[in-house]
């Protein structure tokens, strides 16, 4: 079974190195890409000496975060977008009467080994954003630091998986699912202080992106939430993304339920 | 050349009827559209409370209600220039399909211009004013207070939609050389977030790294030369100026694409039969 699995992504990885140059492009592109959210905080402390109340080393922490958590994701599930094109051409007929998993092969035939580039350059700037953070280190902050962006990492798949499925019912969905995704992102990339009203809890609590950056990286900073958050919030993260990850799979179910290929 | 004078008018005419055909192809993808004004307005809220939060009162040359229309213009216009638009030529060059473009009457970058503009025509209907409306009701946003601002924002709209195209036509032109042009649009669409003023004004960025993106790329004149305009972050003589470096870039970036093109051509080769 694995074995099949891996034997497919041989092949997609074989079928993708095929233009050489245009792959070269696309690799070292792409990483560059990863860094933008992190680039774009250094610019911002350029103007601003803080960012709703926290200093750059601490902001750095938490978009450092956000970034490796997504890249984690990105690698894995960051095609399921291209749901779309299977739905569209009816390419789904022919991984479901396959004897292997729908969603498995489509993460499978879609993957793009030039992610790999972003997950190394997102956890060396993890890094030094924990390195330059200044955490008073614990055994229990040592977990959470590998927990969180792993954590991270699951929420976004989730939201791939869950806001990717929209496309069994509506197929030009893409840009909308980037809402999420991509905005997840960014939106975890700046201290929930920044934001407010209905926005800050429809995409901080609601959707769970506090649970990304913000409340991990206050508990290994050891500072209190301005937001008069409980402490423990900071250990929430795992919790947070099992049930993203229970609620994407829900989802991703009832769409291939609801699939009625597109006939000829 | 010799039927040029005489063939003016006909061309006018194709051109019209082609941006025509644009505006309407693009007014039937109603679910892409709204997926995309969706996402939009997300983008607006967020980027709004992000550069609040960095300007505050006032810092590198907006005060807070200019920001606010800065990032709801500049969501509006993503669309409206075609930032991430497809032109559709990458395809048809692997395709070859290509060769239909060429058998044409009128020269490849004429047809696709004319087509883009019809797109992004349509696209300021919807995709321009549906933010600027949400932002107008969620925030305050600062109207020009000058009117000549006004038809000044719609020609540097339009300059920029015609430099976008230029550099996307650019972008995937290179599928006569590479045949995959995944590649140059990855940088393409790298550049146009991180250079065009898009996630932060280049004013953020230091002096001399805004100065080079100004005179030596296309980019910041895609969106914060227009978004400026808009905003008056300069005097009105200014503001003029900003303009008409947009018309400069855009002369020079159809230019670019009608030599690509010419090369391009000599370089295409169709399999089958």
């Amino acid at each position: 079974m694995v074995e099949t699995y891996l034997h497919l992504l041989r092949a997609t990885v074989r079928a993708q190195s095929q233009y050489r140059l245009s792959f070269a492009v696309d690799a070292v592109g792409t990483s560059f890409g990863v860094l933008l959210d992190v680039v774009s905080v250094l610019v911002f402390f350029r103007v601003t000496r803080s960012l709703a109340g926290f200093p750059f080393r601490e902001a750095f922490l938490m978009a450092s975060l956000a970034t490796f958590g997504f890249a984690l994701a990105d690698l894995v599930a960051g095609n399921v977008d291209l749901l779309r094109f299977n739905v569209r051409t009816g390419r789904l007929d022919a991984l479901l009467v396959r004897p292997l998993g729908v969603l498995p092969q489509l993460l499978v035939l879609d993957f793009a080994p030039r992610r790999l580039g972003r997950v190394v350059e997102s956890l060396v700037v993890y890094a030094v954003g924990l390195g330059y953070a200044g955490v008073g280190w614990s055994p229990a902050r040592a977990l959470l630091a590998v927990l969180a962006p792993l954590s991270g990492g699951v929420l976004y798949g989730a939201l791939f998986v869950a806001f990717g499925s929209v496309a069994f019912w509506w197929i030009e969905s893409a840009e909308f699912a980037n809402g999420f995704t991509y905005g997840g992102r960014d939106f975890a990339a700046y201290p929930l202080t920044v934001y407010s009203g209905l926005f800050r809890r429809l995409f901080g609590y609601g959707l769970g992106f506090a649970f990304v950056s913000y409340y991990p990286a206050l508990a290994l900073l050891g500072r209190a939430d301005p937001l008069h958050g409980p402490d423990w919030l900071g250990w929430c993260a795992p919790l947070v993304a099992i049930a993203a990850a229970l609620a994407a799979g829900g989802v991703w179910r009832l769409g291939v339920r609801h699939y009625r290929s597109t006939g000829s | 050349m010799a039927n040029h004078s005489a063939g003016a008018p006909v061309r006018y005419r194709t051109f019209i009827a082609l941006v025509s055909a644009g505006f309407r192809r693009y007014s039937t993808y109603r679910q892409a559209t709204l997926a995309g004004l969706f996402t939009n307005v997300l983008f607006g809220f967020m980027r709004t409370y992000v550069l609040l939060a960095v300007v505050g009162r006032q810092a590198a040359g907006y005060d807070a209600r200019q920001i606010v229309t800065y990032v709801w213009v500049s969501q509006g216009l993503i669309a409206t220039v075609g930032l991430w638009g497809e032109l559709g030529l990458a395809d048809r060059i692997r395709t070859g399909d290509v060769v239909a473009d060429l058998l044409r009457p009128v020269p490849p970058v004429f047809a696709y211009l004319a087509a883009d503009l019809g797109r992004a025509g349509f696209a300021a209907l919807v995709r321009f004013v549906g933010p600027v409306l949400v932002g107008a009701l969620a925030f305050d946003l600062r109207w020009p207070q000058r009117p000549a601002t006004y038809p000044l924002f719609v020609v540097s709209a339009v300059l920029a939609t015609v430099i976008s195209f230029g550099c996307r036509y650019l972008t995937e032109a290179a599928a006569y050389w590479l045949l995959d042009a995944r590649g140059p649009r990855i940088v393409w669409a790298l550049c146009s977030n991180a250079l065009t003023g898009l996630v932060f004004p280049l004013s953020f960025l230091p002096g001399r790294v805004a100065a080079v993106l100004w005179t030596a790329t296309p980019f910041p004149w895609l969106l914060q030369a227009p978004a400026d305009v808009v905003v008056e972050r300069h005097s009105a003589g200014g503001a003029l100026v900003l303009v008409a470096g947009q018309a400069g870039w855009a002369g020079l970036m159809l230019a670019v694409a009608g030599y690509a093109q010419r090369l391009g051509t000599r370089r295409l080769v169709v399999q089958g039969g």
